[in-house]
């Protein structure tokens, strides 16, 4: 495999501009406030793949668990959300109505206060990753092991949730959130404000993932992914360089969660499962794990074809679904990425060919 | 009390007993070749509706659970040699993309099932001499349970006598430590890898026969295992059966006594903490097959 | 290891800050403007003939087995309301949305149909959590749901008519069955969501206060099936009866296993309320002969209406096809609307929700009336046993309707609950 490193400088601004155009420009005009809100929903779901793109694409870590820091995100957002809804001196409206408990748990109570609550979203789960990653990895636990360790974590934080309705909301989760900082969610203007504050984080946590796999601390995780112990002679603790990652990735999950909770406006254990976990997964493999805006477009075109086609179609997208995982994984394993550069690249090939039988 | 005790022990043991017929292809396939096979849950999928099927088909439900055994040791056997020629060939040497590409298998063997045989559960018949309870003294033994305690144990010392005195055994235990000397010593490697991936999804087939006993058969009914049942492999260590039998019973203990002492919610938690420790402790399982590889 | 991240990421970042700033702030939550600008009551497709209504139930996933039945009880009520004329002239086109079995996928497919669709009434929705994610959806929009299924209650939104029983007309009378019958040491079984935890709350404080005894109560997650343990306690327990709340695939599991340690219906009898008729088919009855169901209608429940309904429903679908509880309450629950309509003589949602009270209807249930105050209906409670052949027969019914009591007001011992 060639050298990979992110496209230049020059192709950078312009694909970063043109994106910024096509979010900031075309999509409001373009798209009813409904369609907005879908493609603010996709646009969580890129954020969460840019950082699987740079864990698993970049760093070899399958992690089959996002879920876990997507909740990690949503949930302390939510909570705080809701308390801000809430009138002093009372409980939100779940917790009342299953009258498990008769105070505010002590756990929910740092998150009334926005302070707390804002960066808790992008720092719980970078902590709890980076705690989990230098635990993990520095016993060398990796490959399918890591994969299947960080699915039953999923597993687990969801069964876990529903299993403390009385403090969590349960199944149902934490739902009818109004407002977002004072501002009412329900008011066009707000949810398109909400919607611009998606996609610049996306814009933003591509920017970061761009750096990040530019630095020279990029082109150790690469060399990490592909010869560990090679790295570990040269010197350098792999383990920590994979938690790195492993934590940025966990980070973005978490922001992306914290995001859909305004977009989505309720958060529930469904969302953070294991087949959402490893919905994560599909659109950056699709897209072209190892790229940088791969795993996003990858993500958005998974995510608004199981809107379209579950529609229409709901059998039919489970083969498809199946079907173009199989497809893309197997034969295709740079994503549609990679599409560009394995065409031209075939048929070059076969123009030789040619040359050389005739 | 005593009575009490013994009930919990023997949930545990007969839990531990599913685990392991769940989890023993897996051990085949995953511990001995490496490959992640996702899909593992739709094998036992398969096996369920083998039983199904056959209960149309044959009078007697005792007569059909009884032929259901090699014939979804077949049917899923022969999934499997498919899924294997068609696509984890290519797929060998790298084993996340293979954990996804059976992914997708699963979903769409899913859907073709929901398609087959309808989205609603189907329901079988199990024969009189299993829907009853052995009583001794003060304690009950369900003879489902006890079936499939008996088929689990079956399984593996089949499996362990094929390994250790057949000649089919000698090779995939030479493939399985060491790969390239296996093939230079002229042991077909291809042909061993697929065998082994036969006799490994007809172990699916088997333990999704014994789940008919316990449970529904749906679509989904692979999904809630696989998960245990890879946790199962992965704790007790690749390259040989003794650690996922032992880790199979283990979790199943541990699985039943906390169900006793703090609900089912919070026991399936404390499993998947234990194990999250447990790897910590022994990041290669319990048992491992030691090989001068660095990887 | 240094992480460069320089002065490029600083400049893009303050070109983002510029953008989202750039971004107009909209109205705060109780300015003047929000009333202004907050979507107004969505304006309802009525075109020529026809009006739309939204269909939105799981046709994909694991509620599909449960949800489809409801969509076809659905769209036989509308086939049948458009052959005789449709409602104030105009014929009902259906909008079919699918859930998919996640739960904000039902709040956006709700928000498509009201703001894309523009629909008249939307019906459908399972699952608790399904509906808790919508309901913010109807009541920002103004817009009318329709819920068949039974529930937890505690819940009476101005914008969701539900069609299904509340605790009172379910599980109370469920309750009171067991008393009546002597058995006053119980054991609760669920499934670990919403539902069955408020429901065993419920139980629990009219145990209390009715001389019962709790000696057990036990949750399982959703899906789960190994139920060895749970029934081992029950057996050990030595209950009079066991409340199962559990739902879906573990229900399969559950009677299999506590079949095989011997317990029986004769023994330890079970009262399930989310075991109807097609649950009771895919679970078998050789599990489940002699058991009791609760609900407020059967496939059996006499009368000329569900005589009427089964037939229909079959010739639609296949002789083969139950009707079930939840069926019966979506067939209602689009008539209703009908009803409420002609009341209103327009489709517009304030005046339905006007109209609504006193609204009755000649179900297949029995008659059921609307209660304005907490939009739910009365309906009979109806406790059934299950034979070998699958199918359930009444042995006890309320006599008369239950009037809907969602937040268990008229019930000394349940203060405090909610």
């Amino acid at each position: 495999m060639t050298r990979l490193t992110a496209p230049g400088p020059v192709r950078t601004a312009l694909g970063f501009a043109l994106g910024a155009v096509a979010l900031f420009g075309v999509a409001p005009v373009a798209l009813s406030a409904f369609r907005l809100d879908l493609l603010a929903k996709y646009l969580c779901f890129a954020i969460v793949a840019v950082g699987i793109g740079l864990a698993w694409g970049r760093g070899g870590m399958l992690t089959l668990g996002q879920g876990v820091f997507f909740g990690l995100g949503a949930y302390p957002m939510a909570m705080h959300l809701k308390l801000a809804e809430t009138p002093a001196g009372q409980l939100p409206d779940f917790m009342q109505l299953y009258g498990e408990v008769d105070a505010l748990p002590s756990w929910w109570r740092p998150f009334t206060s926005p302070v707390v609550a804002l960066p808790a979203v992008v720092l719980l789960p970078m902590l709890v990753a980076f705690l989990l990653g230098s635990a993990v990895f520095r016993r060398r636990v990796r490959g399918p092991y890591f994969a299947i360790l960080s699915q039953a974590l999923a597993a687990a934080m969801a069964i876990l949730i529903v299993g403390q309705q009385g403090t969590t909301g349960g199944t149902n989760g934490l739902t009818d959130i109004r407002s977002f900082f004072g501002f009412d969610l329900d008011d066009p203007v707000n949810r398109r404000t909400v919607y611009f504050l998606v996609a610049g984080s996306l814009l933003a946590v591509l920017a970061v993932s761009r750096q990040l796999i530019q630095s020279r601390y990029g082109e150790l995780l690469v060399a990490v992914r592909d010869a560990e112990e090679r790295v570990r002679f040269l010197g350098y603790d792999p383990a920590l360089v994979k938690t790195w990652a492993y934590t940025v990735a966990a980070g973005m999950a978490g922001l992306a969660g914290a995001l859909f909770v305004c977009v989505v406006r309720a958060i529930n254990p469904a969302s953070i499962d294991i087949v959402p976990s490893i919905g994560f997964v599909i659109g950056a493999a699709v897209g072209g794990r190892t790229t940088l805006v791969g795993p996003a477009l990858g993500a958005i075109a998974v995510a608004w074809a199981n809107t379209a086609l579950s529609e229409q179609y709901p059998a039919t997208w489970s083969y498809l679904q199946g079907g173009l995982f199989i497809l893309v994984v197997a034969f295709l394993p740079g994503g549609l990425a990679s599409l560009g550069r394995v065409l031209p690249a075939r048929r070059t090939v076969r123009a030789a060919e040619q040359e050389a039988t005739s | 009390m005593r009575s009490l005790i013994i009930n919990q022990l023997f949930t545990g043991v007969s839990f531990g007993a599913v685990l392991l017929l769940v989890a023993l292809g897996l051990a085949l396939t995953f511990g001995q070749m490496n490959v992640i096979n996702m899909a593992h849950g739709e094998l036992i999928m398969a096996g369920a509706y083998t039983v199904y099927v056959l209960q149309q088909a044959v009078s007697g439900a005792g007569t059909s659970l009884l032929l259901a055994i090699p014939v979804a040791f077949v049917v899923s056997g022969a999934i499997g040699l498919v899924l294997e020629m068609l696509l984890l060939r290519r797929l060998y040497g790298r084993p996340l993309d293979t954990l996804l590409v059976t992914w997708g298998v699963a979903l769409v063997l899913q859907q073709a099932a929901r398609d087959i045989f309808g989205a609603p559960n189907k329901q079988t018949l199990a024969p009189d001499w299993l829907t009853g309870a052995v009583e001794l003294g003060a304690v009950t033994l369900p003879a489902s349970r006890l079936f499939i305690l008996v088929l689990a144990v079956g399984a593996v010392a089949g499996l362990s006598l094929l390994l250790r005195y057949t000649s089919l055994g000698r090779r995939i235990r030479a493939v399985v430590q060491n790969r390239e000397l296996a093939e230079t010593s002229g042991i077909p490697t291809v042909r061993v890898d697929r065998v082994t991936f036969f006799i490994g999804s007809g172990l699916a087939g088997v333990a999704g026969v014994a789940l008919t006993l316990l449970g529904a058969i749906g679509p989904a009914m692979g999904t809630s295992y696989i998960i245990d049942a890879f946790l199962v492999v992965v704790v007790g260590g690749i390259g040989q059966l003794k650690g996922s039998v032992i880790m199979a019973f283990a979790l199943g203990m541990l699985n039943a006594l906390a169900e006793y002492q703090v609900g089912a919610s919070v026991a399936k938690v404390i499993v998947f903490v234990a194990i999250v420790a447990f790897i910590q402790w022994r990041p290669q399982g319990l048992f491992t097959v030691r090989t001068r590889s660095l990887a | 290891m240094s992480m460069v991240c320089g002065r490029r990421t600083a400049v893009y970042s303050a070109c983002l800050a510029a953008v989202v700033t750039l971004a107009a702030c909209g109205s705060k939550v109780g300015s003047s403007s929000s009333s202004s600008s907050s979507a107004p009551a969505a304006a309802i497709a009525v075109s020529g003939d026809s009006v739309k209504i939204g269909l939105l139930n799981s046709l994909s996933g694991t509620m599909a087995i449960s949800e489809v039945t409801v969509k076809n009880s659905l769209m036989l009520a509308v086939d049948e309301i458009n052959a005789s004329g449709g409602v104030l002239g105009k014929k009902l086109v259906p909008v079919s949305e699918d859930g998919a079995s996640d739960w904000p996928t039902f709040a956006e497919k709700a928000q498509k149909l009201i703001s894309v669709d523009r629909v008249a009434a939307v019906f459908g929705g399972w699952t608790s959590a399904s509906r808790k994610q919508m309901l913010p959806v109807f009541e920002k929009n103004k817009a009318l749901l329709f819920y068949p299924v039974q529930y937890e209650g505690l819940e009476a939104s101005p914008y969701i008519f539900y069609s299904g029983a509340t605790t009172n007309q379910q599980i109370i009378p469920g309750l009171d069955y067991l008393k009546s019958q002597g058995k006053t040491k119980i054991y609760l079984v669920g499934s670990d969501y919403v539902f069955p935890r408020t429901a065993n709350k419920e139980i629990k404080a009219y145990a209390a206060a009715n001389g019962m005894t709790i000696v057990g109560e036990d949750y399982k997650p959703l899906g789960n099936t190994e139920f060895s343990a749970i029934v081992d306690k029950v057996k050990a327990a030595k209950p009079d009866a066991v409340f199962n709340t559990l739902n879906g695939d573990s229900n399969v599991a559950f009677w299999k296993q506590y079949k095989s340690i011997g317990l029986s219906p004769a023994m330890t009898p079970v009262i399930s309320v989310s075991i109807a008729e097609e649950e009771a088919k895919a679970i078998g009855p050789a599990y489940l002969a002699g058991q009791l169901t609760a609900w407020n209608y059967y496939m059996t429940t006499p009368g000329g209406a569900n005589k009427k309904f089964v037939q229909a429903y079959q010739a639609k679908y296949g002789a083969d096809k139950p009707t079930s509880d939840p069926m019966e309450a979506a067939y209602v629950s689009v008539y209703l609307w009908k009803k409420m309509v002609e009341k209103a003589g327009s489709f517009e949602v304030e005046k339905v929700k006007a109209a609504a009270d006193g609204i009755t209807f000649d179900a297949p249930e029995g008659t059921v009336v609307v209660d304005g105050s907490n939009h739910h209906i009365s309906k009979t409670a109806r406790i059934g046993k299950i034979g070998a052949d699958g199918s359930i027969t009444e042995v006890w019914n309320s006599g008369q309707p239950i009037k809907p009591d969602p937040f268990l007001k008229s019930y000394p011992w349940a203060a405090g609950l909610a």
